[in-house]
C-alpha cells in the first residue's frame, strides 16, 4: 500500500500536537503577564513574577527536597533495576514471569494505593513522616519504570563482548570496569534522569507522606488553591517545564547513543 | 614441533540434560590447522569455548602444551578467541579494540604503537585506526577481531565460524587469506565450521563431529575418499549409498552382494568381519563414469535411463535409474551434452576400488 | 552422578538470578506487599477519633456498600463513578491518539523516534501543571471564558465547561496521551508492510485492511494501552480536585479525606482496598475478553 500522503490524517496530527503543547504552553505564556487574570488579550510584559517567586523561602526548601528525595530515589531505583535487569536479560531461572510481574506491580496499581498502605504501615509503627518514606515509595515506583528501560537496552548488549574481555585478559571486574559500564552507561544515566524526572514530579505519595517536609508538587498544591499566588506559581511551572524537558531529551539522547543503527527504532518504550 | 600440543582427555559437557559434548578425547599438533566440522548442535562450538575457558567440562581434562587448563579462567589461559559477530568493542575504535588485550603487558607507548602496527599490517588494515565498529564492513569487522587476538601472541587461536557472516566472494577470499597467515604466524589455529568446503580447502587435519561424538579425523583428503562411517560419507560431499550383505573374507578383502547387481571382491579398509551382514557402499558421484556407449574397461557395468539432469558449469550432475537399485544413482561428469543419449539411455561403470564399505551403525 | 550435577547446574542459575533480585524484591515486599497487607487488615477495624479499636468486623465494608446511609450513597455513587471515567477516559484517549501512532507508524519514513520524543515531552512535565493548565483553560475566569467575554460573544461564563465529568475527561485524556501513543505506535509500527499488501492484493479496500489486518494486529498495543491508563485513572485525585468540582468528584477525592481532614483511616483503608479490589477486576475481564479477541484471530 502506498504510505506517502493522508492530508486529512495529516491534519488531524497538527491538531493533536497542538492539544498536546498548547495547555502546557499556557503556563510559560502568563508567567510573562503583567496582569491577575488568565485572559487574553494578554495585558504586558513582566518579570515581576520570577522575582517573586525568587524570594519565597519556603519554595527554596520545597525545590532542595525534591531534589534530595529525586536524587536518592533515583539513584537507588537505577542500582536495583541494574540489578533486576541484568538478572532478566542473562539468565532463565524458574518464576521468571511471576517475579517480573511482582517487580512491575508498584506501576501497575493505582499510585493512591501505594502512598495510603505506606501511610498506614507507617503511622502504625510510630516512625515520623518526612521524605524518608517519600523516598520508598518513590523508589518503589521508579525501580519499574528503570528496569523497562535498562532491559532495553541490555537486551542489545552482546553477551559476546563480555567474554571478548574474559579472553583478551582481563577478570571479571575489569571486564565490567572496561566494557561492560562504559557500553551501558548512558543507559544507565538515562535511567537515572528519567527515574529524578519521575520522581521530582511526583506529587500524589508526596502529599500523603510528606508531614511538614514539603516537596515541591507539594508545596505548589498548597499554592493553587490562592488566586494571589497564583502569578508565581505560573513562573515556577515554567521553570520546571523547561528544566524537566532538557533533562528528558538528554536522556532520551544518551539512550540512544551508541545503539546500532537498525536497533534504533525500537527502544521507544517511554 | 609438539605433537599432543592441545590434549582433551575425555571430555563430557552437559546443559540440564543434553549432553553437548559426549566423552571426546583427541589432540592437536602444534603449529596445525585444525578444524570442528559438523552440523548445527553437534557440539563443536562448545568444544571450542571449553578451549577458550567459557565453559568447564562436567568430566575430562583439557590440557594445552603439557599443562592443564580444565578449570582455568578464560583471561588466565593461552589461547585466544574470534567470535562468530567478531564482538568488536563499540564504545572503543579499532587501535583501542587492538590494544584492548595488553593492559598488562606493561610495554612502553612505542613498544606498543610497533606491535599494534605489526598485527595490522598482518590483517592489512592499517588506516583504520580510528574507526569505530559501525563505520566498518563484515570483512573488516572481520580483520580487526583477528588483529585484537593475534596482538596477544597466544599458543592457540580459536575461530568460531568466522566466515559464517561474510558473503561468498569475500568468503572465497578469506579463506585463502586466513590459511596464508595461518603459516606466517605458525599459531595453532582451531576453526570451528559448519561448512565441509571450508574445512575441506583449509584445514591441515578436521574433526567431524555430530552429537557430541567425533565421528573421524582425518586430512581432509582422506575424509572425503576413505570415510569411517556413513555419517562422515553423507556430511562431506555428495554420496551414493548402496546397500550390501557381506558374504566370506578372503584376506583383505571381502565378498559382498551389492543389491541386485550381483557379487563384488572389495577392498575392506575398515576390516569388517564376515558376519556382519548388512554393510553399506558408499561411490563418490564423480567415480562413476557415464557414457552413451557400453564401457569396457570397468569391472561393475550397469545400464541405466537418465531421469534429470543439473547443469552446474564445470559439471553437470545426472540421475540415473538402474533397475533393482532402489534409489537413483547420482553421477557427475564434464559432460554436458546430455541430447547425445538416445531416448536417455545410459551406461555407467565403477571401479571397485572406488567402493568405500561401511558398516550401517 | 549426572542428576546430581544437573540439579547443581540448574540451580546455580536460578541461585544467581535470585541474587540479583533480592534487592528490588526485598523492596516490593517491605514497600508495597506489607503495607498494602497492612492497609487490608486497617479495613477491619474501626475508628472514633483519635482511638482505633483494632477487634475485627466488615462494619466499614458494610458502611461502604450500604446505599441506604449517606455515606454509603455517596462511596458506592462514587465508585461507580470513578469506573465510568476511567472507561470514558480510556476509550477517548485511545481513540484520539490511535490515528497519530497509527500515523507515525506507517505515513513517517525518517526520525521516527524524533516524534515520538516530541509527542511524549509532555508527558514528562509535571503532572500536576499539566492539569492546572486546565482549569486555567476551562475555567470560569480561565482562557476560553475571558477571552469570549472580552471579545463579547457571551456575557456569562460557559459553566459547563468546568467542574463537570467533561472536563475530567478531557483534562485526563491530555494527561495520559503518552501512555496510549507508547503501546499503540509500538504494536503498529511492528506490523509487516507485506501483510497489508497482501491484504490489498486479497481485494481488501483500504478501510477493509484496516478492519481485518491491521486493527487486530494492533490489539496488544490497544490492550497494553488499555490497561496503562485505566489503572491510573480509577486511582486519580489531582484532577478531579482541581477541575472536577462536586459533580467529577472520584472515589480518591474521598480516600484522601479519610486518611487526611475526616482522619477516619478504617474507613478510607475499606475504601481503598475496594478500589484495588475493582482495578484487579477490571484488569482480570479486559484480560479475558483479549484472550478471547485474540484466539479469534
Amino acid at each position: 500500500m502506498n504510505f506517502t500522503k493522508n492530508k486529512m490524517l495529516y491534519g488531524y496530527v497538527i491538531l493533536y500536537f497542538t492539544f498536546l503543547y498548547v495547555p502546557v504552553m499556557f503556563l510559560p505564556l502568563f508567567s510573562f503577564n503583567d496582569g491577575m487574570h488568565m485572559a487574553f488579550p494578554i495585558k504586558g510584559f513582566t518579570l515581576d513574577h520570577y522575582e517573586e517567586m525568587w524570594s519565597a523561602s519556603k519554595l527554596h526548601a520545597a525545590l532542595w527536597n525534591s531534589i534530595y528525595v529525586g536524587i536518592t530515589a533515583s539513584l537507588s531505583a537505577t542500582f536495583l533495576a541494574f540489578l533486576a535487569a541484568k538478572a532478566f536479560t542473562k539468565y532463565k531461572f524458574r518464576g521468571q514471569i511471576f517475579t517480573y510481574g511482582a517487580i512491575l506491580t508498584p506501576f501497575l496499581i493505582p499510585e493512591i494505593i501505594l502512598a495510603v498502605s505506606l501511610l498506614v504501615i507507617w503511622i502504625n509503627i510510630g516512625l515520623p513522616l518526612g521524605l524518608t518514606p517519600i523516598i520508598i515509595g518513590h523508589t518503589l515506583f521508579c525501580v519499574p519504570f528503570c528496569m523497562i528501560i535498562l532491559i532495553s537496552r541490555m537486551e542489545g548488549f552482546d553477551k559476546n563482548l563480555e567474554e571478548a574481555a574474559r579472553d583478551l585478559g582481563e577478570g571479571v571486574l575489569g571486564t565490567f570496569y572496561r566494557v561492560t559500564l562504559p557500553i551501558l552507561l548512558p543507559g544507565l544515566i538515562a535511567s537515572f534522569l528519567l527515574g529524578f524526572v519521575l520522581s521530582f514530579d511526583e506529587f500524589l505519595i508526596a502529599m500523603f507522606l510528606a508531614g511538614s517536609d514539603q516537596t515541591l508538587p507539594v508545596y505548589m498544591w498548597g499554592q493553587l488553591r490562592f488566586a494571589r499566588r497564583l502569578p508565581h506559581v505560573l513562573a515556577l511551572g515554567a521553570v520546571i517545564i523547561v528544566g524537566t524537558t532538557l533533562i528528558v531529551m538528554l536522556a532520551y539522547w544518551l539512550r540512544n547513543l551508541g545503539q546500532p543503527q537498525e536497533k534504533k527504532n525500537l527502544t521507544i518504550d517511554i | 614441533m609438539n605433537k599432543n600440543f592441545i590434549e582433551i582427555k575425555n571430555v563430557s559437557k552437559y546443559f540440564g540434560n543434553v549432553k553437548a559434548v559426549d566423552d571426546v578425547s583427541f589432540s592437536i599438533n602444534q603449529g596445525e590447522f585444525f578444524s570442528l566440522l559438523g552440523p548445527s548442535g553437534c557440539g563443536k562450538t562448545t568444544l571450542l569455548r571449553l578451549l577458550a575457558g567459557f565453559e568447564h567440562p562436567s568430566k575430562g581434562q583439557v590440557f594445552i602444551d603439557g599443562s592443564e587448563v580444565t578449570s582455568v579462567a578464560p583471561n588466565l589461559r593461552p589461547t585466544n578467541m574470534v567470535f562468530q559477530n567478531y564482538a568488536i568493542f563499540p564504545h572503543l575504535n579499532v587501535r583501542k579494540n587492538i590494544e584492548f588485550g595488553m593492559r598488562k603487558e606493561n610495554l612502553t607507548k612505542e613498544e606498543m604503537e610497533d606491535r599494534v602496527g605489526e598485527v595490522l599490517n598482518l590483517v592489512k588494515l592499517q588506516g583504520y585506526e580510528e574507526r569505530y565498529s559501525n563505520q566498518l564492513s563484515g570483512g573488516q569487522r572481520q580483520r580487526v577481531a583477528l588483529a585484537r587476538a593475534l596482538i596477544k601472541r597466544p599458543k592457540v587461536l580459536l575461530l568460531d565460524e568466522p566466515l559464517g557472516a561474510l558473503d561468498k566472494k569475500l568468503r572465497d577470499e578469506m579463506q585463502i587469506e586466513l590459511r596464508n597467515l595461518q603459516k606466517q604466524v605458525g599459531i595453532t589455529f582451531v576453526f570451528v565450521t559448519h561448512d565441509q568446503g571450508e574445512s575441506i580447502s583449509m584445514s591441515d587435519r578436521v574433526a567431524v563431529m555430530n552429537e557430541g561424538k567425533i565421528k573421524q579425523i582425518s586430512e581432509p583428503h582422506d575424509l572425503y575418499y576413505n570415510p569411517q562411517n556413513i555419517f562422515v560419507s553423507d556430511f562431506i560431499g555428495t554420496t551414493n549409498f548402496l546397500s550390501a550383505q557381506t558374504l566370506s573374507k578372503d584376506g583383505d578383502l571381502i565378498y559382498v552382494s551389492i543389491e541386485n547387481i550381483g557379487q563384488f571382491k572389495l577392498n575392506n579398509k575398515l576390516s569388517i568381519g564376515e558376519n556382519t551382514n548388512d554393510v553399506t557402499c558408499s561411490i563418490r558421484p564423480e567415480s562413476i563414469e557415464l557414457s552413451s556407449e557400453p564401457i569396457q574397461n570397468k569391472e561393475l557395468k550397469m545400464h541405466g535411463k537418465i531421469v534429470n539432469t543439473s547443469y552446474y558449469g564445470e559439471l553437470t550432475t545426472f540421475h540415473v535409474v538402474i533397475e533393482g537399485i532402489k534409489n537413483p544413482l547420482i553421477v557427475s561428469s564434464q559432460r554436458y551434452d546430455h541430447k547425445s543419449f538416445l531416448s536417455n539411455n545410459c551406461y555407467i561403470g565403477i571401479n571397485l576400488e572406488d567402493i568405500n564399505l561401511l558398516t550401517n551403525e | 552422578m549426572f542428576q546430581v550435577w544437573q540439579k547443581f547446574y540448574a540451580s546455580s542459575d536460578n541461585a544467581k538470578a535470585y541474587i540479583l533480585l533480592s534487592p528490588a524484591l526485598i523492596l516490593v515486599i517491605l514497600g508495597m506487599a506489607v503495607p498494602v497487607f497492612a492497609m487490608f487488615a486497617m479495613s477491619f477495624t474501626t475508628q472514633a477519633g483519635f482511638e482505633i479499636d483494632y477487634s475485627p468486623t466488615f462494619d466499614r465494608y458494610r458502611e461502604f456498600l450500604d446505599t441506604g446511609t449517606r455515606t454509603g450513597t455517596i462511596l458506592t455513587t462514587l465508585l461507580s463513578r470513578s469506573i465510568t471515567i476511567s472507561f470514558l477516559v480510556t476509550f477517548f484517549t485511545i481513540l484520539t491518539t490511535y490515528p497519530v501512532a497509527y500515523y507515525v507508524a506507517f505515513y513517517v519514513k525518517k526520525n521516527k523516534i524524533l516524534w515520538i520524543i516530541l509527542m511524549t515531552i509532555p508527558f514528562w512535565t509535571s503532572y500536576l501543571l499539566r492539569v492546572f493548565a486546565w482549569k486555567l483553560i476551562l475555567g470560569n475566569s480561565g482562557v476560553i471564558n475571558a477571552s469570549l467575554i472580552s471579545v463579547g460573544l457571551t456575557d456569562e461564563p460557559l459553566s459547563y465547561l468546568m467542574y463537570s465529568q467533561l472536563s475530567v475527561v478531557i483534562t485526563l485524556c491530555h494527561a495520559w496521551s503518552a501512555f496510549a501513543l507508547l503501546p499503540l505506535f509500538v504494536s503498529l509500527d511492528k506490523i509487516d508492510h507485506s501483510l497489508i499488501e497482501a491484504s490489498r492484493d486479497l481485494g481488501c479496500s483500504k478501510f477493509e485492511t484496516f478492519i481485518r489486518v491491521t486493527f487486530p494486529l494492533s490489539l496488544p498495543g490497544v490492550i497494553g494501552a488499555i490497561l496503562i491508563i485505566f489503572i491510573p485513572t480509577v486511582g486519580d485525585f489531582v484532577t478531579p480536585a482541581l477541575v472536577g468540582g462536586t459533580e467529577g468528584r472520584m472515589l480518591s477525592n474521598m480516600i484522601q479525606a479519610y486518611f487526611g481532614r475526616v482522619n477516619n483511616f478504617s474507613l478510607g483503608a475499606a475504601s481503598a482496598v475496594i478500589m484495588l479490589f475493582s482495578v484487579i477486576v477490571v484488569t482480570i475481564i479486559v484480560n479475558f475478553v483479549t484472550k478471547r479477541l485474540t484466539q479469534r484471530l
